[in-house]
């Protein structure tokens, strides 16, 4: 298993490469100079030189690459030249915000989305079964956005029992201050993960519950309870961490979606600004931050996969 | 009729019977058929301005002549969904097509040669998918200025990694077949089996991912288009509409915000029980009847 780890690990570390060239290649893809794009049309002759010389854009693509990649390797994801301030230092100062948001809906939709699953599995088209699959299909198919505005039109401008806005503080203690504007963001993320994570649990557990060692568990006079929470819940919880593993890019697509609509300060909405500001540098940082953030959590979701489950051989 | 011949007929119409048999199914094309009536004919009986604006028209409720009432800029609301729709699904099903022949190229030659170039063929689809859609559309439509062409084009490069994979899972297979190797022996050169044999027996594959890629593509444009940066104005939108209509969300204009939205979600669930129905239909050819 060590081996198949090592292996897994070398592979993800390709593909961020991989992830680093693409962001390279789109960085390049910008139409006339680079320098006049991001320093605006109105630089002047020496300002370009100076730009064009401090970021080596005279000097041959691969060397150009390798540079990057280097900065890169150092946490260094570029310079806002805009907000006069480096990519990095400003996503550090947001990500504990998106840890707050995004992880507790995430915990939230888990506590929620494993029971209700195993209950679906365990009454199978019965009729609250159908209930709650037809619940997680409407939701699914909502976009997050629209999900976002009937929240806000049905708690915030309909009864008033949650501002329609999140907290408008920098850091978390001032997020964390105003608990009651950050329930419909959270609401909005953890009804969209339930929705993907129940049904994921739902087919895990209808699987499970086939296996011939869940039936010699009930022949041998286990109690129903013990069955399930020892035998079912364990071994369907295995998949399931692998597709939430997976699903780190629809949450991320989220995150930055329910950032924008509750105006919460954190990395998703700072992608927004600058993508309005045409702030080149601020949108690639933050996108080569979301694809290591999804190479590393495939990574994570492969070797935990390994670990927990022994009867799968990797040679 | 000898009865090679008639399991062969019935062999060919189970899978439109069992789609028939599909209520949720029909009632998905249903809705497609009638999108598709109400956003290319609609405006041929349902004339409207979308393109000047009326300053005295603006956020006028539902009333006469207005079913569902005008918006900040005086547009009707009605007839611009029909012209808002005629984007959605055109760029949808054209992202559909041609994200899936790409796909489909990719995956059946992939999986086929297998080895080295496998490999590293699905490197490539794994560091596309690595980063998420929306960021790079976001960033490529502040690059460029989005036209319907260019949104097909950007969508289907990032939407071929589906079908990528599904076809070389079932191209993995299907090489190590008997009728494979009877064409290899004939002297059938590689092209020809990925093109003539691979490919076609690939084909329920092929058509309910397919389906499923119009759903997605629309969300993706209307997600876009409802952060600001889908096809500029006065191209009509149906997620522009919605983040439009969001605005006067305190102000009670109701019909600027549910119609818009509401037509998003009918469109992709449509999608997706015609995708659903169509899989399940699939499924019977396969089975023994």
């Amino acid at each position: 298993m060590i081996g198949y780890i090592i292996r897994r690990i070398a592979q993800a570390a390709g593909v961020v490469v991989g992830v680093t060239a693409v962001t390279f290649g789109l960085e390049h893809l910008i139409p006339g100079s680079l320098a006049k794009a991001i320093l605006g049309p109105r630089a002047s002759r020496p300002e370009i030189a100076a730009f064009n010389r401090a970021n080596g854009l005279g000097r041959p693509v691969i060397e150009q690459y390798l540079t990057f990649l280097g900065r890169l390797a150092r946490g260094d994801l570029g310079y806002s030249y805009r907000l006069n301030q480096s990519v990095d230092s400003l996503v550090v100062h947001q990500l504990p915000n998106d840890l707050v948001l995004v992880g507790s809906a995430l915990v939230l939709a888990l506590a929620i989305a494993i029971p209700v699953g195993m209950a679906q599995a365990t009454h199978r088209n019965r009729a609250t079964d159908h209930l709650a699959t037809a619940a997680a299909f409407t939701l699914y198919s909502m976009p997050s956005y629209w999900l976002a505005i009937l929240l806000i039109a049905g708690l915030s401008t309909g009864l008033h029992i949650f501002p329609p806005e999140a907290p408008q503080a920098s850091t978390v203690g001032g997020l964390l201050a105003d608990p009651r504007a950050l329930v419909l963001p959270v609401l909005t993320l953890t009804l969209i993960n339930i929705a993907l994570f129940s049904r994921y649990m739902r087919s895990a557990a209808i699987g499970t519950l086939a296996e011939d060692y869940v039936r010699v568990a009930r022949a041998k006079g286990l109690p129903d309870r013990l069955v399930l929470s020892r035998h079912v819940l364990r071994n369907s919880l295995i998949s399931v961490t692998t597709l939430v593993g997976l699903s780190i890019p629809a949450v991320l697509t989220a995150g930055l979606i329910v950032e924008y609509v509750f105006n919460v300060p954190g990395v998703g909405l700072t992608y927004y600004t600058a993508a309005v500001n045409s702030d080149y540098p601020v949108e690639l940082g933050i996108t080569v931050l979301a694809g290591i953030v999804t190479v590393l959590g495939n990574l994570l979701a492969d070797v935990a996969y390994a670990v927990l489950d022994p009867r799968v051989r990797y040679d | 009729m000898t009865d090679a011949v008639r399991a062969d007929r019935a062999a060919r119409t189970r899978v439109p019977r069992a789609f028939m048999g599909h209520r949720l199914g029909l009632a998905g094309l249903a809705v497609i058929v009638a999108l598709a009536l109400f956003c290319f004919l609609g405006p041929a009986i349902y004339h409207t301005d979308q393109i000047h604006t009326n300053i005295q028209l603006t956020n006028l409720p539902p009333g006469q002549g207005r079913p569902l009432g005008t918006d900040s800029n005086g547009y009707d609301i009605l007839g611009r969904l029909m012209i808002g729709g005629r984007g959605s699904l055109e760029i949808g099903l054209a992202v559909a097509v041609l994200a899936t022949a790409i796909g489909v190229v990719w995956g059946a030659v992939a999986g086929f040669t297998g080895g080295l170039a496998d490999a590293v063929m699905m490197r490539v689809v794994d560091i596309v998918l690595a980063i998420p859609a929306i960021f790079l559309l976001i960033y490529l439509s502040t690059v460029f200025r989005p036209t319907i062409l260019l949104l097909i084009v950007v969508i289907s490069l990032l939407s071929w990694l589906a079908p990528a994979r599904l076809v070389r899972g079932e191209a993995l297979s299907l090489r190590t077949r008997e009728f494979i190797d009877a064409v290899r022996v004939m002297g059938g050169r590689r092209s020809r089996i990925i093109v003539r044999h691979l490919v076609p027996n690939t084909f329920g594959t092929i058509v309910v991912s397919a389906t499923f890629q119009v759903a997605d593509a629309i969300i993706l444009l209307a997600t876009l288009s409802f952060l600001g940066f889908g096809l500029p104005p006065p191209a009509a939108t149906w997620g522009g509409m919605l983040s439009q209509g969001t605005t006067y969300l305190l102000d009670g204009y109701w019909w600027e915000v549910y119609p818009a939205g509401l037509i998003i979600m009918l469109t992709v669930v449509a999608f997706n029980f015609a995708g659903d129905a169509l899989r399940d239909s699939l499924d019977a050819r396969l089975r023994p009847p």
